[in-house]
């Protein structure tokens, strides 16, 4: 995982709730043995007008001119600003890498699913929860404004608007630093290996039903 | 004094962390074909090994056929994929059971039904209905693919400990109402981020009333409620189930074992971080009318109106979710025709499930309205089982498909799904836009209700048609 850097983004709103994992990334898509190159088919139902498939030159599809990615003033965005629950559905991590494959760096709501949020941080993007009047606040803003940008600052946990307005997020201490360092997790557990070892012996002894 | 959930926590800690993490030893890794393939890729670059081969068990369900499968898959996409599954175990020595296996179905079903789901255990498997195999007293829950690479290498994950909600269900339920019911109305009261951050136990003698298949039923669906796990305690329901089955332990072991899975219960006068009761007397057949799961009303109600509905983002979502599913707000639910009907998926694809239905469509005839009709069954021996009992002639002389095992059309991955603008009754959990074919439009009802209307057409109270 690459180190999670300090950044100034583009905002687009997606101006819906419990947005779920079928709609970030239809299923047909998720027939792929490979992880990278779902940006193209983000959204996929809501930003084209014909239906997709997986292998399809996305260059000769129809973009849905309403949905709101495909607004010229939008274009380039690095952050998603949405509504309760999203990523709500399925535990498919091919959401996250979707999000990341099209450019988004961050996502702004007021809360996430749970299996979401998880996988968005170990790919390395940055589920940020703020207040529903917070939200509320910058959906009016980033309408108002073209080229709303927000800055985002990991380290001290703030998002910053372009009127100077800071927001601090929470975050785990454990998930902040792994996105700092981008460091490789399951080298890190790795370090604990006698730890697991002995965990195991002493789980066999007292439960030896679940080991053949 | 310590909850369920508490119990089967601290029972896993490999390493307390900070935040309310820990580093937790997972028991059971069950795999599949669309989660796993990138996570064994990046075990291979690394020059890692699956830290334990009998923790694991993998099977092809969500691309496969459910029609005749004699000459393979023929979506090249779909066949790469379960090659991809069948290589990667072949390579490492992981147990698989492969398309043709009588054993093969739907991972949440074959778990349980092989005993590779046991009381006491930590179950992880990258889909998020493995929630499912808390009703055997588990710590089960859906991982992505970074974490099944993670727990392939290292046999641990790192997690964060949930707040815990009971959910206490008493009363008997009516006739025609069915651990669906109770999932629906649960959800359709404390809603789809309704239990977002906790683990859920289910609790109260209803619940302990339910057989096996009805309790995976309900955790099944804790994660359409936001839960990313959902329990019920061992009672002797459970261990009836288990006893004889390939995985579970035999002689002296089982004994054993059954003494300890007997304290996997949480301790009386615990408390939890939030508790939601309800009456099941008064639970009626539930019927989704929208495109969340939380969108969902009696069979007895109306489609409701979004005039009535005073927050604007709620409003804007109840419009647009009548505009996709094609309903006018007021229309009685018993007015809604079908076009298909669907009994299949990880919530209700069991051998009771396949009873409920054919009871109620024995002697009776699909609907001419009804284009197709199909039972998917959960795994191959649940078609076996249910074959036996000649539940197979019951669907076939009513008019319906009788398929092969898999996932099918509750995702649709595979040649199993809706045209635009068809209308469905699932079995299934997920009636989000999209889900079971592009602008197929869902509605999530338990099998007894999928029957019903199969054989009215439209949505019927199948308390008054049986």
């Amino acid at each position: 995982m690459e180190k999670f850097c300090n950044f100034e983004g583009l905002v687009v709103p997606l101006d819906r709730a419990n947005v779920d994992t079928d709609a970030i990334i239809p299923k047909q898509f998720l027939k792929s043995i490979n992880r990278s190159g779902f940006g193209q088919n983000l959204f996929d139902e809501w930003r084209y007008l014909d239906h997709g498939e997986l292998g399809m030159d996305v260059a000769k599809r129809k973009p849905n001119p309403d949905f709101v990615l495909n607004q010229a003033r939008y274009r380039g965005a690095k952050i998603l600003l949405t509504r309760t629950n999203f990523g709500c559905g399925s535990s498919r991590e091919h959401a996250p890498w979707a999000l990341q494959d099209y450019g988004f760096f961050a996502i702004i709501a007021p809360s996430f699913a749970d299996i979401f949020l998880n996988n968005s941080f170990k790919v390395g993007l940055l589920s940020i929860v703020l207040s529903e009047s917070i939200v509320d606040r910058m959906f009016c803003e980033v309408n108002e404004t073209e080229g709303y940008c927000l800055a985002v600052n990991l380290e001290d946990q703030m998002v910053t608007t372009p009127s100077g307005k800071s927001y601090r997020f929470d975050i785990d201490s454990l998930r902040k630093s792994n996105l700092l360092d981008g460091l490789d997790e399951i080298g890190l557990t790795l370090q604990h290996v006698e730890k697991i070892k002995a965990f195991e012996e002493k789980h066999r002894v007292e439960q030896p039903w679940l080991f053949k | 004094m310590q909850t369920l959930y508490d119990k089967l926590w601290k029972s896993h800690v490999v390493q307390e962390g900070s935040d309310d993490t820990a580093l937790l030893y997972i028991d059971r890794h069950l795999v599949h074909e669309v989660t796993s393939p990138q996570a064994f890729e990046g075990l291979r670059i690394a020059g890692r090994r699956p830290w334990r081969l009998d923790s694991l068990l993998a099977v092809a369900d969500h691309n496969v056929p459910t029609t005749e499968r004699a000459n393979g898959i023929s979506d090249p996409l779909s066949r790469l994929q379960v090659d991809t599954l069948d290589q990667n175990c072949e390579e490492l020595g992981i147990t698989e059971f492969k398309m043709n296996d009588l054993r093969q179905g739907i991972v949440h079903v074959i778990g349980p039904e092989q005993g590779a789901t046991l009381p006491g255990m930590t179950v992880v498997c990258g889909d998020s209905h493995t929630s499912t195999h808390g009703a055997f007293a588990c710590l089960a829950f859906g991982i992505g693919t970074s974490e099944v690479e993670h727990v392939l290498a290292t046999q641990c994950l790192s997690i964060k400990k949930a707040k815990e909600m009971q959910i206490l269900v008493d009363g008997t339920l009516g006739h025609g109402v069915s651990a669906k019911d109770i999932a629906l109305a649960i959800i359709g009261k404390i809603g789809t981020a309704g239990a977002a951050g906790y683990a859920i136990e289910f609790s109260g003698g209803t619940v302990h009333a339910l057989s096996m298949e009805g309790r995976m039923t309900l955790c099944n669906m804790a994660i359409e409620a936001g839960a990313r796990a959902g329990m019920i305690a061992v009672d002797d329901i459970t261990i009836e189930y288990i006893s004889g089955r390939p995985f579970a332990p035999k002689g002296d072991l089982w004994e054993k074992a059954i003494a300890y899975w007997r304290t996997l219960r949480s301790d009386e006068g615990v408390k939890y971080n939030q508790v939601v009761k309800l009456d099941a007397a008064i639970i009626k057949p539930q019927v989704t009318w929208g495109t969340s799961p939380e969108m969902v009303t009696t069979v007895d109600g109306r489609v409701p109106d979004p005039l009535q509905i005073a927050d604007s983002v709620k409003r804007k979502d109840m419009e647009r979710a009548l505009k996709y599913m094609g309903l006018a707000p007021n229309t009685l639910i018993s007015e809604i025709y079908l076009d298909k009907i669907f009994i299949g998926s990880c919530t209700n694809s069991r051998i009771e499930d396949l009873r409920a239905a054919a009871e109620v469509i024995k002697d009776r005839h699909i609907a001419t309205n009804i284009k197709l009709a199909m039972v998917v069954p959960g795994s191959g021996l649940v078609k076996l089982q249910a074959e036996k009992e000649g539940l197979d002639k019951v669907f076939r002389d009513a008019g319906f498909e009788w398929r092969e095992p898999g996932c099918s059309m509750c995702l649709a991955m595979n040649d199993d799904y809706l045209s635009p603008e068809e209308r469905c009754a699932s079995t299934s959990n997920r009636n989000f836009e999209g889900r079971q074919g592009p602008a197929g439009r869902t509605h999530l009802v338990s099998p007894a209700m999928a029957a019903a209307a199969a054989v009215a057409g439209h949505f019927v109270d199948v308390r008054k048609i049986h």
